[in-house]
C-alpha cells in the first residue's frame, strides 16, 4: 500500500486547496459511441467548505463524484485530467493505492440507504470494519468508537443498535448509519451523493442538519450532490451547476441566487413549485430533455432548451466567463439579468421562437441507449 | 393528531367520492395488526383535486389503494357516484373501474417492458371490447399527453425517459375517459424540471377530460400547487383539512407546521429551520394512545395521551384534529413539555 497521504492538517499545504480538480473528463466507451459523462470539469475545494453540485439526472454530477473517488467501473472507461488531493496527484492511483485514501481521507454517503448497507451484516460490524482495517483498532476499541459515532449521528440507544441488522431500522436511521460509516475514519473530504433523495421531507431536514453539524465540527470539506436547488441553498458555501457533463455556472451560494447569469440555473430554480404561489399556478418547466452525451449539440449544450437562445449559441460554445463577483463564472453569451440577455429574450419573444414548455416533447422519442439524440432540433 | 370524526364532510350534490371512517389493517403475524389506515374520512367534489400529504408510512398510498379496492378494506365506506363500493363483488368492481383509474409512483416499473406502448395504452379499450376504435383513441390520447403517436406506438418502455414513461401511464389512465383518477406520488420519482412538466400536464388533462383527482404526495409544495383542498395525514389518521392557501398561511396542526418548516427553500439567505420534527414515525403495529402525533408533538399534554382529538372546524372550511391547535381559540397548554422521543423502529 504504497503512497500514504498526509493531509494538510498542520497547514503545511496552506497554499493548496484540499482538493483540486483540473479538466477532468470521464468518458464511457459504449457500443453506441463515446458517452461524455464528465467533460472538462475544474474546481477547487478547501477544508471547511461545502460545494454543492446541482443538475438534472444525466448531467454527470454523480459520475463526477465517483470519478474523484476512483469508484468507476474497471473497463470501458476513460478518465483524464488531474485530481490533486492535498497536493498529491491521485488521478493515476491504482485501486490498491486508493484503498488508503478511502476512509481516512475521503468517504462517500450514497443515495439509497436501503441498498448501500449490507443486509446480512450487523450495523456494528459494518461500522467497525473500516476502523479495524484503516486505524488498526482492536475489536473493543472499534466497538466503543462505533457507539460514540452512532450517538453523534443521533441514533438512540447506540449500544443496542450495534447488534441490529439494517432491516430493523427506518430509512432515516439507515441513512444515519451510512453517514456514521462514512465518518468513521475521520475523513477530510466527504461526498454526499443525493443523500436525502430517498427520504421524506421531515427526515431530509434532519439528515441535512446532521451533515451540516458534522461538517462544521470536523472541519471537513464536503461535496453535496443533488438535483434540488432548495436542498443546498442554505447548506453550501459554493454551488456548481452542471449540465451535459460540464460546469455551466459556479458561484458562492448567495451570488448564485441573487445574480444568476446562466439561463439553465434560472430555469432550474423556476421549475420548483413554490409554497408562496397560489395553488394552480402554472409551473415554468424546462422544455425538452438533456442532450445526448454521445453526440452533444455543437455550440452551447443548453441552447435547444433555452429561452435566450440566439443563432450564435448554436454554433459556438460559450467559454466560462467571469462574473462581477469573485469566483463567479458562467457559460453564456446572453446572460440572465444583463442587457444582452434581455435583448436576446425580447428578440425571441418578438419572433415567436421560444421553445414552449409541454408542446416540445411531441415528436420526441429517445432512440435506444443514446438518450435524446434527435429531439431538441424539433423544438427550435 | 389525529383524529377521527366526520365534521369536515360536506353535504353537497356534486360529491363524487366520499370516504367515511375508512379502516385498513394488515395482519402482521402472532395476532398483531398493522393499523395502516384508521378511520379516515374525506370527500371530493366533481372537478376538484384533493391532495393527500404525509410522510412515508402515514397510510396515504394505502388510502388510495383502498379506494380502488386494491387492498382489503377492514371497515368504513367508500361511496363513489352514490354507491358504496366496499361491498361490491369483484366483477361489479371491475365494471366500475373504467370510471376510477390510478396512476402509480414508479412510471417505469408500471409499464410492461416487453409490450409496445401502443398496446399498453390500448389494453383497457381491448378489455372493454372497443378494439375497432382503439387506434384512433390511442393516437388522440398519446397526442394529448405530449407524445408523438406515430413514433411512440411501436416503441417499448426502455426507449423512454422517466418523465415520458409517466406521460404514457397518464395516457393509459385517460384512455377510458374516467371520472376520477387517483395519482399515487406521480412525480416523486422524477427530477424537478420534469416534475414541473408532468404537473402542468396533469392540470391540462384535468381540464380537457373533466377529471376529479386525488393527488397523493409527500411534498407539500407540490400538493399545494395542484390541489383545491389538502388533507394532511399522520399514521393512518387525518390531521388537518383545508384549502391549500389557508393551510400554508395558517397551519393549525403542529404536524402541518412541522411539515411546512421542513421544506427546503431555494434561498440561501433563509437559515434552514432547526426545529425540524424529532424522531421517526412510531410503529403502526402499536400506535400511541390518544393522539397519534403526541410522541413527536412539541405541544403534547396529558390530555393528548388519554383522549383522541376529533376533527372540528376552527375557521370556515378549515378542519383540524388537535386539542391544542396553533390557530384558534385554544391557548397552548402552559407547562407542557415535549415528550422525549425515542426511535421505535
Amino acid at each position: 500500500m504504497a503512497r500514504r497521504i498526509i493531509a494538510a492538517a498542520d497547514g503545511a499545504h496552506a497554499d493548496h486547496a484540499l482538493l483540486e480538480v483540473e479538466d477532468l473528463r470521464t468518458h464511457f466507451l459504449t457500443p453506441a459511441g463515446r458517452v461524455r459523462a464528465v467533460d472538462g470539469v475544474s474546481f477547487e475545494l478547501a477544508r471547511g467548505r461545502t460545494l454543492g453540485i446541482v443538475g438534472e439526472s444525466g448531467s454527470g454530477k454523480t459520475v463526477l463524484a465517483r470519478s474523484i473517488m476512483g469508484l468507476l467501473p474497471r473497463s470501458n472507461v476513460q478518465r483524464t485530467g488531474a485530481i490533486r488531493y492535498s497536493g498529491n496527484d491521485i488521478s493515476d492511483y491504482s485501486q490498491a493505492e486508493m484503498r488508503s485514501v478511502w476512509g481516512p481521507e475521503m468517504a462517500m454517503v450514497f443515495q439509497d440507504p436501503m441498498t448501500s448497507l449490507n443486509p446480512v451484516m450487523r450495523i456494528g460490524t459494518q461500522i467497525t470494519e473500516s476502523l479495524r482495517y484503516h486505524l488498526d483498532m482492536s475489536k473493543a476499541e472499534a466497538n466503543e468508537l462505533a457507539v460514540s459515532l452512532l450517538r453523534s449521528v443521533g441514533i438512540p440507544e447506540p449500544d443496542k443498535r450495534l447488534r441490529d441488522y439494517p432491516h430493523q431500522l427506518s430509512g432515516g436511521m439507515r441513512q444515519r448509519v451510512v453517514i456514521a460509516i462514512a465518518l468513521a475514519c475521520g475523513p477530510k473530504l466527504l461526498f454526499a451523493d443525493e443523500p436525502t433523495t430517498a427520504l421524506d421531507v421531515t427526515v431530509q431536514a434532519q439528515i441535512l442538519n446532521l451533515l451540516d453539524t458534522q461538517q462544521r465540527e470536523r472541519f471537513m470539506a464536503m461535496v453535496l450532490v443533488t438535483h434540488d436547488l432548495g436542498v443546498i441553498a442554505g447548506r453550501a458555501h459554493d454551488i456548481a451547476v452542471m449540465y451535459a457533463g460540464r460546469i455551466v455556472e459556479k458561484a458562492s451560494a448567495r451570488t448564485l441566487f441573487s445574480s444568476m447569469r446562466m439561463p439553465y440555473t434560472e430555469a432550474l430554480l423556476e421549475s420548483i413549485p413554490k409554497l408562496e404561489h397560489r395553488s394552480h399556478t402554472r409551473l415554468a418547466s424546462i422544455p425538452g430533455r438533456p442532450p445526448d452525451l454521445i453526440n452533444p449539440p455543437a455550440g452551447c449544450k443548453f441552447a435547444p432548451r433555452c429561452r435566450y437562445v440566439q443563432p450564435r449559441c448554436l454554433e459556438e460554445e460559450p467559454p466560462l466567463t467571469p462574473g462581477v463577483d469573485e469566483g463567479h463564472v458562467y457559460r453564456c453569451f446572453y446572460p440572465v439579468g444583463t442587457e444582452a440577455g434581455r435583448e436576446a429574450l425580447a428578440r425571441n419573444l418578438a419572433e415567436g421562437r421560444v421553445p414552449v414548455a409541454d408542446e416540445v416533447e411531441t415528436g420526441v422519442v429517445v432512440g435506444g441507449p443514446a438518450p435524446g439524440a434527435d429531439l431538441d432540433e424539433g423544438s427550435w | 393528531m389525529a383524529g377521527s370524526g366526520t365534521a369536515h364532510l360536506r353535504d353537497r350534490d356534486d360529491i363524487v367520492l366520499r370516504v367515511e371512517d375508512l379502516t385498513v389493517e394488515f395482519p402482521a403475524g402472532r395476532g398483531r395488526k398493522v393499523h395502516a389506515v384508521s378511520g379516515v374520512s374525506f370527500d371530493v367534489a366533481r372537478g376538484e383535486t384533493l391532495g393527500i400529504v404525509g410522510e412515508s408510512g402515514c397510510g396515504k398510498s394505502t388510502t388510495g389503494k383502498a379506494i380502488m379496492r386494491l387492498v382489503p378494506v377492514a371497515g368504513g365506506t367508500v361511496t363513489f357516484d352514490g354507491k358504496d363500493i366496499t361491498s361490491l363483488s369483484s366483477s361489479e368492481m371491475r365494471r366500475l373501474r373504467p370510471d376510477l383509474q390510478m396512476i402509480f409512483q414508479d412510471p417505469v416499473s408500471s409499464i410492461n417492458p416487453r409490450r409496445r406502448i401502443g398496446d399498453v395504452v390500448a389494453e383497457p379499450l381491448d378489455i372493454w371490447g372497443r378494439r375497432e376504435e382503439a387506434d384512433a383513441v390511442v393516437d388522440r390520447v398519446l397526442d394529448d399527453v405530449g407524445l408523438d403517436p406515430a413514433v411512440a406506438r411501436t416503441k417499448r418502455r426502455h426507449e423512454f425517459s422517466g418523465g415520458q414513461c409517466q406521460r404514457i401511464c397518464i395516457a393509459r389512465a385517460l384512455v377510458l375517459d374516467p371520472d376520477v383518477i387517483i395519482c399515487d406520488e406521480p412525480v416523486s420519482a422524477l427530477d424537478v424540471s420534469v416534475q414541473a412538466q408532468i404537473l402542468n400536464l396533469l392540470e391540462d388533462m384535468k381540464e380537457r377530460y373533466g377529471l376529479t383527482l386525488v393527488f397523493i404526495a409527500h411534498d407539500l409544495a407540490v400538493v399545494k400547487n395542484v390541489s383545491d383542498r389538502v388533507a394532511v395525514m399522520y399514521l393512518g389518521k387525518i390531521c388537518e383539512i383545508a384549502s391549500p392557501d389557508e393551510l400554508y398561511h395558517r397551519p393549525s396542526h403542529p404536524y402541518t407546521a412541522a411539515l411546512l418548516s421542513a421544506i427546503p427553500l431555494p434561498d440561501p439567505t433563509v437559515v434552514p429551520d432547526t426545529v425540524a420534527l424529532p424522531g421517526d414515525l412510531p410503529s403502526p403495529l402499536d400506535p400511541p394512545s390518544g393522539c397519534r402525533f403526541r410522541t413527536r408533538c412539541p405541544r403534547a399534554a396529558d390530555r393528548c395521551t388519554t383522549e383522541e382529538p376529533t376533527v372540528r372546524e376552527i375557521a370556515p372550511d378549515h378542519f383540524v384534529a388537535c386539542h391544542f391547535p396553533l390557530v384558534g381559540e385554544q391557548a397552548p397548554p402552559s407547562g407542557a413539555t415535549p415528550v422525549e422521543v425515542g426511535s421505535r423502529t
